[in-house]
């Protein structure tokens, strides 16, 4: 099957399927009421620690109450738009350790290269500067802050090009 | 004391009749009979003295000595605890009891809270209020647990009882913000209001703003779960008018600028502290940031801190003024590191109760071990609740703990790692243990060292900690392990296992050697039909048995419900059919002197 490029967006990069967006291999989480523990579950165990990519999620386990599971927000979903692509796209913060990962993850989602970034210029070079919006509300450069400290304020990711992205640029 | 808060004896108290048969006469005082003095002016003495009897096992021990003790313990029992909601009718209740002022109701079994129960599976206050309402219009508190509470059962409250002082919601939902409303404007003599970790919709009602204008008789406010924005202004205004504040435990809309202006209105009367969200809104520093530590130094008599629902770590040492006073801290909604942890530990000498999360890491507990001498309970919660997350903390902070801590007396520990040595470390170190509750969160884990089962560490525990009442294991385990608790776990009240054991033996050694056990909780471990019979003995000397996820056939079930009918034996159903399912999915029975209940959902067997 063919996937056309439409605005030098790969389609198969955007087509819905089961799994993070990014990875290459399937990781398929699902939630199972209870698995029938009759057996002896102890070498099942050891295999999936050997395969990893199929994990089943447990209901209720760990025990903890989900109270405390959302506090936490363990997961942290946030949308990512990027001018021109014709919808936006999820990615979940938290799977990232470090902007490198992040960045590297989003050229590979809509098809880009970042410039270099630097405290002082910001990203310099490509046309391409992510930025997103933090609790407050308003738009910051992606990289300035502690990663710990974006992942916990950031609501949302906007990749801007273009136009915008040369205004930017050039006034920094 | 643990024992104190659950009902040890069967519901015979409850029974309509009194127990004492016409043949024992050697104690009775039938009212037939010849007797010196005549009825009612024994009933009065007697009167006059059990109403110093508090302790309800005190009380159900007296209730069973003759039918006068019985119907006079009846009339002078004002704190009535029910830990089971189905246990029997609110019509018993208020014909037995007829002087209540203070309810405690235990509603759904603990494993509801893990998802393991589809919603709407019942406890309903409601008919309990509208019951009461007629029976007990003196009604003061009412201390509701797992319960499922409308708005509506909320405003019948408020208004059936003009006395009412203390309102107790613990892992409760069903109400809104517009129910707290109602009880904060009319209950005029409103105490204690405490919402602990329930559900709260938000309606979006002002309920800050309900209460009355005039001086309020609160002394404690928790409202820490409820998930919604405040009127920062109102709850000023309440703190206020409110001397006799002692507990305030405020929301994460609450920042920390705002928890700096109340505790510069309230701070000295105020023993216990919910910080709020404790970090910033993005405000310009007019001279530099505002001093918080100020404000805490003002909290001369707090000794339990808690909240931090939004930490910003760099504010954290604003409460260093307290920490040499605190008695309680609970850092299990901060995302602390161990260096941002360690100073602030350094200072709590006097320590007893500590929750935290494990990024505190085994460096943290070494810390908590080498200053808290005095702690009594501890609970480490993880950051990430997933089976293949990092884990931060081991069998090392444990091994700290136990080595630091000899008081110890109650342990809640979620682990990746954990080892037996490290368990019989534990179990000689801290004898004063009396519950042990030890997740390993990997399925199935062994001892990471040695790679055997951690059947050994648990068994110390049960052996050498001869005062435990309250056990959950986790981890590899075979038979061997069950057969320690039932060997040595003779004082065990509450047992919660899952993906345990190897056969059905397991679970007979635990029915048939654990005398004291009331609460059974069993998730995911192979015990079978063999094994439920084996404790047909014990079932109506239990309050309940969960088991969920287990080999139960649906013949065995309906076997034990027929050969005990003061038994509810409820199959809660999955999506599967019925016809096809070879193994029930979920067993959940108690006893019950009113018989199954009416209220019981679709999804609900009860047989």
């Amino acid at each position: 099957m063919a996937y056309e490029k439409v605005n030098e967006l790969n389609l198969k990069d955007t087509e819905l399927r089961l799994g993070l967006p990014g990875t290459g291999q399937v990781k398929e989480e699902k939630e199972v009421s209870c698995v029938r523990s009759n057996k002896r579950q102890h070498q099942s165990d050891n295999e999936e620690e050997s395969t990893p990519p199929t994990k089943t999620q447990i209901v209720g386990w760990p025990p903890v109450r989900s109270y405390r599971k959302n506090n936490n927000s363990v997961v942290s979903y946030v949308k990512v738009s990027m001018d021109g692509a014709p919808y936006l796209r999820k990615i979940d913060l938290k799977t990232y350790k470090n902007y490198s990962e992040l960045l590297k993850e989003l050229e590979n989602m809509f098809k880009f290269t970042i410039g270099e970034y630097s405290e002082r210029e910001g990203y310099r070079g490509s046309g391409v500067v992510p930025t997103y919006e933090d609790k407050d509300g308003d738009w910051m450069l992606v990289g300035d802050v502690p990663w710990d400290m974006f992942t916990s304020s950031c609501k949302r990711l906007r990749i801007m090009k273009g136009s915008d992205a040369l205004a930017l640029d050039s006034a920094l | 004391m643990p024992e104190d808060d659950e009902d040890q004896s069967p519901p015979s108290d409850l029974r309509s009749q009194p127990p004492c048969s016409p043949n024992k006469s050697r104690n009775c005082i039938s009212s037939s009979s010849s007797q010196t003095f005549p009825d009612h002016v024994l009933e009065n003495v007697l009167e006059n003295v059990l109403q110093f009897l508090d302790s309800r096992c005190d009380r159900n021990a007296a209730s069973l000595v003759c039918k006068l003790w019985w119907k006079v313990e009846g009339l002078t029992r004002s704190e009535v605890f029910i830990g089971n909601c189905y246990a029997l009718s609110p019509a018993r209740l208020t014909q037995r009891f007829k002087r209540v002022r203070s309810l405690l109701l235990k509603g759904k079994p603990r494993f509801a809270d893990f998802n393991l129960m589809p919603p709407d599976w019942g406890a309903n206050i409601a008919p309990w209020v509208s019951t009461m309402a007629k029976a007990y219009p003196w009604l003061e508190k009412v201390d509701l647990k797992r319960m499922f509470v409308t708005d509506d059962d909320l405003a019948l409250l408020a208004e059936s009882f003009p006395g009412f002082k203390e309102l107790i919601l613990v892992c409760c939902e069903g109400f809104g913000t517009s129910g707290i409303a109602v009880v904060a404007n009319k209950c005029r003599k409103l105490k204690v209001l405490d919402l602990i970790e329930s559900e709260v919709t938000d309606d979006e009602v002002d309920w800050v703003s309900c209460f009355p204008e005039d001086v309020t008789c609160l002394e404690s406010l928790a409202f820490d779960c409820v998930e919604a924005p405040i009127n920062f202004k109102a709850l000023e205004g309440l703190v206020g008018r409110s001397p006799s504040l002692r507990k305030l435990r405020l929301n994460r809309f609450v920042s920390l600028e705002e928890l700096r202006r109340l505790l510069l209105l309230g701070a000295p009367q105020l023993t216990s502290l919910g910080t709020g969200s404790f970090s910033r809104g993005d405000q310009s520093d007019e001279q530099g940031p505002p001093d918080y530590a100020a404000a805490f130094r003002a909290c001369k008599s707090v000794v339990c801190l808690s909240g931090f629902r939004e930490l910003m770590p760099e504010y954290l040492p604003a409460i260093l003024p307290v920490c040499a006073n605190l008695t309680s801290l609970n850092f299990s909604y901060a995302n602390i590191s161990p260096d941002m942890f360690k100073p602030i530990i350094h200072s709590c000498h006097k320590l007893q109760i500590f929750w935290a999360l494990d990024s505190i890491c085994d460096e943290g507990l070494q810390a908590v071990a080498a200053t808290c001498k005095e702690l009594r309970e501890l609970r480490i919660f993880p950051f990430d609740p997933r089976e293949d997350s990092e884990g931060p903390v081991s069998e090392l902070g444990l091994q700290a703990i136990s080595e630091g801590c000899r008081k110890l007396e109650s342990l809640l520990y979620f682990c990746q790692r954990m080892t037996n040595a490290a368990l019989i470390a534990m179990s000689h170190n801290c004898p004063e243990l009396t519950v042990f509750r030890l997740c390993i969160m990997g399925r199935h884990r062994p001892d990471h060292v040695t790679g055997k089962a951690m059947d050994e560490g648990f068994g110390a525990i049960v052996k050498n900690c001869k005062k435990l009442t309250r056990l959950a294991v986790s981890g590899l385990l075979t038979d061997q392990a069950f057969r320690y608790m039932g060997e040595y776990g003779k004082l065990i009240r509450t047992l919660s296992v899952a993906f345990a054991g190897d056969s059905d033996m397991a679970l007979r050694h635990v029915l048939e050697g654990c005398p004291r056990l009331q609460k059974l909780e069993i998730r995911d471990s192979p015990f079978g039909d063999v094994a439920l019979r084996s404790g047909m003995h014990r079932y109506y000397n239990m309050r309940f048995v969960w088991m969920s996820a287990c080999s139960l056939s649906m013949g065995c079930c309906k076997d034990v419900a027929r050969a005990m009918p003061n038994l509810v034996v409820e199959v809660i159903g999955s999506d599967d059919d019925d016809e096809n399912r070879e193994f029930v999915e979920t067993l959940y029975m108690y006893r019950s002197l009113d018989g199954p209940r009416k209220d019981a959902p679709q999804f609900v067997t009860i047989l």
